[in-house]
């Protein structure tokens, strides 16, 4: 018998390590993606591995995600990350209270800390700004935004993914209540077509109520875009975090020749229509440069901005600060009545192979299919593969 | 209320299956901020949904946004309108094959790049021996023995567009030779030996016209046309002992 052949419509980190995470559990599967892969939210985040420490205090759970994946992704694709690790500054008395509670919220979803005297972090990060009170180090790391995902594309096509990027989903097919495939449009020949599916899987990120509505469903998210500064030159190695509950401009990181400055946050309904407001642009200066001073007069390479699929209801007062970075599998026959159908949505770059695995079993136990997930253990391609060794 | 400037966008359009690409014409806004790539994007949103178009970081990182605007060679979402004439004149990148308006196949590049081998990451700066002695002094945190980066190219082809030469599929090209001279420079567990048979080939090193048009337009700094050139001396170091005969003085190839 054939294998069930399955359809993730989203090119971006979580449908690459989803499609690589079906081909090992022996499904067929086919991604298809509107644009050329990692066009999305995927390629634009500000390359950070995250230990998990920016959500200790708030957001245990996410935390837990991220020390876990970051320490199998090291192990999955090594090269791909640079190990240099983080540091967590205290600039003010503020930022000095909240170190204990960062402190236990780090022990407690098991991310290593080590804590710095001002000397000791300057020593370690000459680019800190040297009136720092107090810094915490911790297992961050930055990697190649599109680069990292790439790997998993790569693998995956190797193991028998079909991957069509530039083929965009026009609607989907149905059988009364199930979803039984997809109409699509080649972007590049015009040419239109139908493509039968066991399951579709939507993993459009930002995008992913417009692909649940196709199936008359709604999933509760919320497109978040943040504001992202390029700096012309090196200005750290390690990744400097501000030690203090999430804001603007609390992240500098280096990324080789440049440095990115990260993040603001609103809320949007069309995640393809962002502006880059020039007041959070100057947020970035200005807050970046509290913690590594030259950011202040680094000539800006790009600002750009990159919208999170963040899980929640419309309208929250923080911009969408206040909504955890978890991520959550939506089986539509479940919570709408709608069978070959699941959404999977939130996360972070971080956490893309976690979220492939819990999508994979649940679509391996809608299937009826007993597969162990596989992709803990499981060393990527290289990134170049993807280019070179295209599947018959 | 001053009416938003306007330029005029001639983007060469490449259908597979049509026989003849075409100049196909968009008038577009231009903010102070407007890129190349953010008025190729809005084209796509609001009035073609079919212009082909690869992008990813929109900070010049990812490499994959290369085309040539105005017949130069650049990444176009680090372009900005304001640098710009009045038309520009958007066209994919040269030598390799169209897929798609302004989206070409990169195996040619990766299919160079990929036999050198040379890592992602290498040594970062402020990464000396005065670093790794302070890391190692204690108490003072963790131990830091080696700061390391991505290595600057980003792989995005416009040096291999711009190149004279590289039109000829059997030249190694100026990306590949400069990540060569990189594997040499800091072979980081790399196989020196095998890389320099690789370029030391008439279609590698020796190939180059000393055009240096790669490093014109290479958007990471990374100077292909002078890594040639030091790959060249270094080939020769490493050649005119044997030539004479005499065995060679100082080994410079890490084994």
């Amino acid at each position: 018998m054939d294998a069930p052949h399955v359809i993730v419509v989203g090119g971006g980190g979580t449908g690459g390590a989803l499609a690589h995470d079906l081909v090992l559990r022996g499904l067929a599967v086919t991604l298809l993606e509107r644009g050329e892969l990692t066009s999305g939210t995927t390629g634009r985040h500000h390359g950070l591995l995250h230990s998990g420490a920016r959500y200790a205090v708030n957001d245990p759970e996410s935390a837990v995600e991220c020390i876990a994946e970051n320490r199998i992704l090291r192990r999955i694709a090594p090269g791909s990350f640079e190990e240099n690790g983080g540091l967590f500054v205290a600039l003010t008395d503020e930022d000095m209270d909240y170190r204990h509670n960062f402190l236990a919220g780090c022990a407690a979803c098991d991310i290593p800390t080590r804590e710095l005297t001002p000397v000791e972090a300057v020593g370690l990060e000459p680019g800190l700004n040297p009136a720092l009170k107090a810094a915490v180090w911790v297992p961050d790391a930055t990697m190649d935004a599109m680069r990292l995902p790439l790997r998993f594309f790569a693998t995956a096509r190797q193991g028998g993914a079909r991957l069509r990027p530039f083929t965009e989903v026009t609607s989907l097919l149905h059988a009364g209540r199930r979803v039984t495939g997809v109409a699509v449009r080649d972007r590049l020949t015009g040419r239109e077509g139908e493509l039968g599916a066991d399951l579709v899987v939507n993993a459009t990120g930002p995008w992913c109520e417009r692909l649940a509505a196709m199936a008359g469903v709604a999933v509760p998210v919320q497109p978040s875009p943040g504001v992202l500064l390029a700096l012309v030159g090196r200005l750290c190695n390690l990744v400097v975090n501000r030690l203090h509950g999430a804001a603007d401009g609390d992240i500098v990181l280096p990324q080789r020749a440049l440095s990115i400055v990260g993040t603001s946050a609103w809320t949007v309904e069309d995640p393809d229509d962002l502006d880059v407001p020039d007041e959070h642009v100057q947020a970035m200066y200005r807050e970046g440069a509290k913690l590594v001073p030259a950011v202040a007069s680094a000539a800006e390479r790009a600002a750009w901005s990159a919208a999170r699929p963040l899980i929640g209801a419309s309208g929250g007062e923080g911009g969408g600060r206040e909504l955890s970075r978890t991520f959550k599998c939506f089986d539509h026959a479940v919570t709408d009545g709608v069978e070959g159908f699941v959404t999977i949505t939130g996360g972070k770059a971080t956490t893309l192979r976690a979220m492939a695995e819990a999508t994979a079993d649940l679509v391996c136990a809608k299937l009826g299919l007993e597969a162990p997930c596989r992709t803990r253990d499981t060393v990527l391609a290289p990134h170049t593969a993807y280019y070179t060794r295209r599947a018959a | 209320m001053n009416t938003p400037r306007t330029v005029l966008f001639k983007v060469l359009r490449t259908d597979p299956a049509a026989p003849v690409p075409r100049y196909d014409e968009f008038r577009v806004p231009v903010g102070s901020r407007t890129t190349v790539l953010d008025a190729l994007l809005a084209v796509r949103r609001l009035k073609d949904p079919g212009l082909a178009v690869r992008h990813s970081c929109l900070h010049g990182s990812c490499g994959t946004c290369g085309m040539r605007v105005n017949g130069r060679e650049v990444l176009a979402c680090v372009t900005r309108l304001q640098e710009l004439g009045d038309p520009v004149v958007v066209e994919p990148l040269a030598g390799a094959r169209v897929v798609g308006d302004l989206v070409v196949d990169m195996e040619p590049l990766y299919r160079r790049l990929e036999p050198v081998g040379r890592p992602l990451l290498r040594a970062s700066e402020r990464a000396g021996p005065d670093r790794a002695e302070a890391a190692a002094a204690p108490g003072t945190g963790p131990v830091l023995e080696e700061l390391e980066r991505f290595e600057d190219c980003i792989e995005c082809g416009l040096c291999l567009s711009a190149c004279p030469v590289a039109g000829d599929p059997r030249f190694l090209g100026p990306a590949a030779l400069a990540a060569a001279e990189r594997v040499l420079e800091e072979p980081r567990g790399t196989e020196g030996r095998a890389v320099l048979g690789l370029v030391d080939d008439a279609h590698g090193a020796w190939r180059c016209h000393l055009a240096f048009e790669c490093s014109a337009v290479c958007p990471a700094g990374v100077d292909p046309g002078g890594a040639i050139m030091r790959l060249r001396r270094r080939l020769l170091a490493d050649r005119l002992p044997r030539l004479v005969g005499k065995s060679h003085p100082h080994q410079e190839v890490p084994s």
